[in-house]
């Protein structure tokens, strides 16, 4: 039996991050300014278009951003988190904590 | 819907990713005890065979014998340096990580900044003999390095860079301890700092 409680907070965590990818991408760009592409796919361990994928899911929602320059006249994109995304990031993981502490 | 043991699992990797994309966590122990060891028969050679040892901040000896020391500095630098990158390259391939990442870089990078303004200070205080001072400075500076290296891997780090600030100041004063200092720090104080770090870490 859930409480009204729990209902709550299940109820605030974003759909945006119910894939354990986003969330990987959310969590490694709140600890770092800017994170490139490359950085972000060898950390996660994913193909370009699988990340790439899910970079975009995450634009769309205004969680992240992207800053496009040129590196030895290579394109380098750079993304960083929004106060959008970080507001949500830390609403998830509150929820995410008050779901863990009511269930034990 | 989830359950509860999801909802863990994502708190589980939230955490993980976060350490992994700000923290270089395979710096090896074992290149510490190395650098050590290194530093210690530096120090050695250059008090017993070259007879260096200054004793006060302005001191001149023979040009080939200061030659002689800077090299053997130099020697000790790169042998430290490249343990250093062999072990860790050696336990970042085990753990299945590239060294040089996003981690790396940035501890690289924090090192560079304290790294040259004091190796620039260190070329300026020679070439005014102030050879006593040489010794504490490359203590105070690898300290700086060091602390603000810390935060972008194991927080122990940080206490390494105090000590090794603490040794330099007080040999800065103390300057007939120079040297003797420089291979406690350099030596003894890496040597358990990387005990520590092996046993703790990778043991």
């Amino acid at each position: 039996m859930k409480t009204i409680v729990q209902v709550k907070y299940i109820n605030n965590l974003h759909k945006a991050f119910e894939s354990r990818v986003r969330l990987g991408i959310m969590s490694a760009l709140a600890v770092n300014n800017k994170l490139d592409f490359n950085s972000l796919k060898e950390l996660l361990n994913l193909t370009d278009g699988n990340l790439a994928t899910h970079l975009k899911a995450l634009e769309r929602e205004n969680f992240i951003s992207v800053e496009k320059s040129f590196k030895d006249r290579k394109p380098n994109t750079k993304y960083y988190i929004t106060k959008e995304g970080k507001k949500a990031f830390e609403d998830h993981l509150k929820a995410l904590e008050k779901i863990i502490s009511n269930k034990k | 819907m989830k359950e509860k043991q999801d909802y863990i699992k994502d708190i589980e990797e939230i955490r993980s990713m976060m350490e992994r994309s700000s923290r270089f966590l395979s710096l090896s122990g074992l290149s510490g005890v190395m650098a050590g060891i290194y530093a210690l028969a530096g120090s050695y050679i250059a008090y017993s065979v070259f007879n260096f040892n200054p004793d006060e901040v302005v001191f001149y000896s023979a040009q080939s014998d200061l030659i002689k020391v800077f090299f053997l500095a130099i020697v000790i630098l790169i042998l430290a340096l490249s343990t250093a990158v062999f072990l860790s390259y050696k336990s970042a391939l085990n753990k299945g990580e590239k060294v040089w990442n996003v981690t790396s870089k940035q501890l690289v990078t924090s090192m560079l900044v304290p790294l040259l303004a004091g190796g620039i200070l260190i070329i300026v205080l020679i070439s005014k003999s102030l050879i006593g001072l040489v010794a504490p400075m490359t203590l105070v500076f690898y300290g700086l390095a060091v602390y603000s290296a810390s935060r972008y891997t194991i927080d122990e780090l940080k206490f390494l860079g105090l000590v090794q600030i603490v040794l330099g100041l007080f040999s800065s004063y103390f300057v007939e301890y120079g040297l003797l200092v420089w291979g406690f720090g350099f030596g003894i104080v890496h040597i358990v700092y990387g005990m520590y770090m092996y046993f703790r870490y990778e043991k």
